[in-house]
């Protein structure tokens, strides 16, 4: 079966790159297409990365604590240019300082959010999460 | 003595060089007006005359004649692809590159407006992406359909997704569309490949456009028209810089080429970041690139080359800050006059400042830029397009330049200058001129001998 395509990257200004090259091998080697768009990106990078490619999934880290900022908008961007029901993920230190989880995770599945981490999510969740919304089971 | 014959069909003047070539020298260059509405060989056999005089008394076996042209317009082209930033944006490099002029980059799926606007450019080819490899295939397969259900019946130069080249060649086969196949001009994100494609279109300009611009009277006489005249300066450029299998090159270089119509930018570099800390951006940039500033040159674009530079610039360059001169009167006068030849004082100055002028915006277009976004890391420096800060070589070409009594002032125009630091041009270039006007006729002659053509271009490059 064909592999699926998911875009990499982390959001807006922050340029927190290990994460990101952990998560780029992580994924690979898990079987999937990974485009990594690297560090400072901002929302049309990964939109117009997802088009181009053809892909099944974005997912978006942050970690500066700006993510909530940074992510607002990025559903309808998506409708916008085609993708409608593109999975969308993210994960990180999503937003400043020590907040209610559950309220984080309302808010950014508000947002368009399919699956929303807080930090110290494991490599592990996240393949699985992945394998699952995309039926690879 | 052998010789080889050179020709430049240019959208002004047809231009001949004679190599010899066991002795590595240029022994003649002659110029008349290309004569393309009546019969192009009229203009060739003035200009042959000339040589014939100066080779008078002298055994000259040409034992082959190759040319180029930018004749009619030179190569038009078009560029459709996905996302602007993205494919279309390679495709019009790649466009670029093979020495064409893009009249416009169309993305997304056409239109039928869109399609109608095609029908009516005097277009020659289009080059039709989409899609890195195994990604977008509705869009480009949508705008093959669309080309075909409306009659566009232009040669297509596809360089797409290849998960599409199947459907695609059923398509335009079924049509009898005159096409061709080749590698993806971006077949992963980010990821330029444009060298294939340029070759594609010399191929259909040699084969369909030499005969659609009336140039197929040159064929007989010559050996075949090679390639579209820009892209032979870019082929000298590469050569000169990256050397050949015997000859060493200078490394990496930028030259600019002010015409009457348009300023060329040509840099053969890497474009690599030269200073720690910085994070490069946006869509990879060709190692061989080339810009072309349709509003900037010395005749036909005299009074648009003003319009971008504002009255302010032009006055500095004129050191005119009296406001004694009339900037206006002196570019129109120019658009209509485009075989003027600078003749008083002032003339020459004033055909100077525009060079200038032309230097300084080329250059700014066509170089990377530095932008500083304030993070809560601090200050982080985010770099798109190429670093030629370090760039060691700067060579000018094009009228202008070669009849300059100051050419090196003309070309430090486009130095690196600390009132806009963004903008990554060479700090401290050598400055060299083609002063023998033969950069394009030795890109013709590293068809078949590169190593002299780089030798002889090292030997008649002029430091100033």
């Amino acid at each position: 079966m064909e592999k699926k395509t998911l875009i990499l990257g982390v959001i807006g200004s922050d340029c927190h790159a290990v994460g990101n090259k952990i998560l780029d091998y992580a994924l690979t080697e898990a079987g999937f297409n990974v485009i990594n768009i690297g560090v400072l990106s901002p929302q049309e990078d990964f939109i117009n990365a997802a088009v181009e490619t053809n892909a099944d999934v974005i997912i978006v880290s942050s970690l500066y604590g700006h993510g909530e900022i940074d992510c607002r908008g990025m559903r309808e961007k998506c409708d916008e240019a085609g993708l409608n029901g593109i999975l969308l993920f993210v994960g990180g230190n999503i937003v400043v300082g020590k907040q209610n989880w559950d309220d984080v995770y309302k808010r950014f599945t508000a947002m368009g959010f399919n699956k929303v981490y807080p930090p110290g999510t494991t490599l592990e969740t996240t393949i699985h999460d992945l394998k699952e919304a995309l039926g690879l089971f | 003595m052998d010789a080889y014959l050179l020709v430049d069909f240019g959208s002004t003047y047809t231009k001949l060089t004679v190599v010899d070539l066991g002795k590595e020298e240029i022994i003649a260059t002659t110029k008349d007006i290309t004569t393309i509405e009546e019969n192009i060989m009229i203009g060739f056999d003035k200009a042959y005359l000339k040589i014939e005089q100066i080779l008078k008394g002298k055994n000259v076996n040409f034992i082959k004649k190759l040319a180029c042209s930018s004749a009619g317009g030179g190569l038009k082209m078009i560029a459709i692809g996905l996302v602007p930033e993205l494919t279309a944006e390679a495709a019009k490099r790649a466009a670029l590159g093979a020495g064409a002029r893009i009249l416009k980059v169309y993305s997304y799926e056409l239109t039928l407006t869109e399609i109608e606007e095609i029908k009516n450019s005097d277009l020659d080819i289009i080059l039709l992406a989409g899609g890195t490899d195994g990604g977008n295939k509705e869009c480009i397969i949508h705008n093959a359909k669309m080309l075909v259900e409306n009659k566009v019946d232009l040669p297509i130069v596809v360089a797409g997704n290849k998960v599409a080249s199947d459907k695609i060649r059923k398509i335009f086969t079924k049509a009898k569309m005159y096409f061709v196949i080749t590698e993806n001009v971006m077949p992963q994100l980010g990821k330029l490949n444009v060298e294939p494609a340029r070759e594609e279109i010399r191929k259909v300009f040699m084969e369909k456009i030499i005969e659609a611009k009336g140039l197929s009277n040159a064929e007989d006489l010559v050996k075949g028209i090679l390639m579209p005249t820009p892209a032979a300066v870019l082929k000298a450029a590469r050569i000169l810089s990256e050397g050949s299998d015997e000859e060493s090159g200078l490394g990496e270089l930028i030259i600019v080429d002010i015409g009457g119509a348009t300023t060329d930018v040509h840099s053969i570099a890497e474009g690599d970041p030269t200073k720690g800390g910085v994070t490069v951006r946006g869509l990879e940039e060709p190692f061989a690139k080339r810009t072309v500033e349709g509003d900037l040159g010395m005749r036909y674009s005299a009074v648009s080359l003003r319009e971008a530079a504002g009255s302010r610039k032009m006055r500095k360059y004129l050191g005119d800050s009296e406001r004694k001169i009339d900037i206006d009167a002196n570019c129109k006068y120019r658009v209509e006059h485009i075989k003027m030849v600078p003749a008083t004082d002032e003339e020459i100055y004033f055909d100077e400042a525009m060079a200038k002028v032309a230097t300084e915006l080329s250059l700014e277009r066509h170089v990377g830029t530095i932008e500083c976004t304030y993070t809560p890391m601090g200050a982080m420096y985010t770099q798109i397009g190429k670093d030629l800060m370090e760039v060691k070589y700067m060579i000018g070409t094009g009228g202008v330049l070669v009849h300059s009594g100051n050419p090196q002032d003309i070309l430090k125009a486009g130095a690196f200058s600390a009132e806009n630091p963004m903008y990554l041009k060479p700090r401290n270039a050598t400055y060299l001129l083609d002063k023998t006007y033969i950069l394009s006729a030795m890109g013709l002659l590293s068809e078949d001998y590169p190593d002299k053509a780089c030798r002889i271009m090292k030997k008649y490059l002029v430091q100033v």
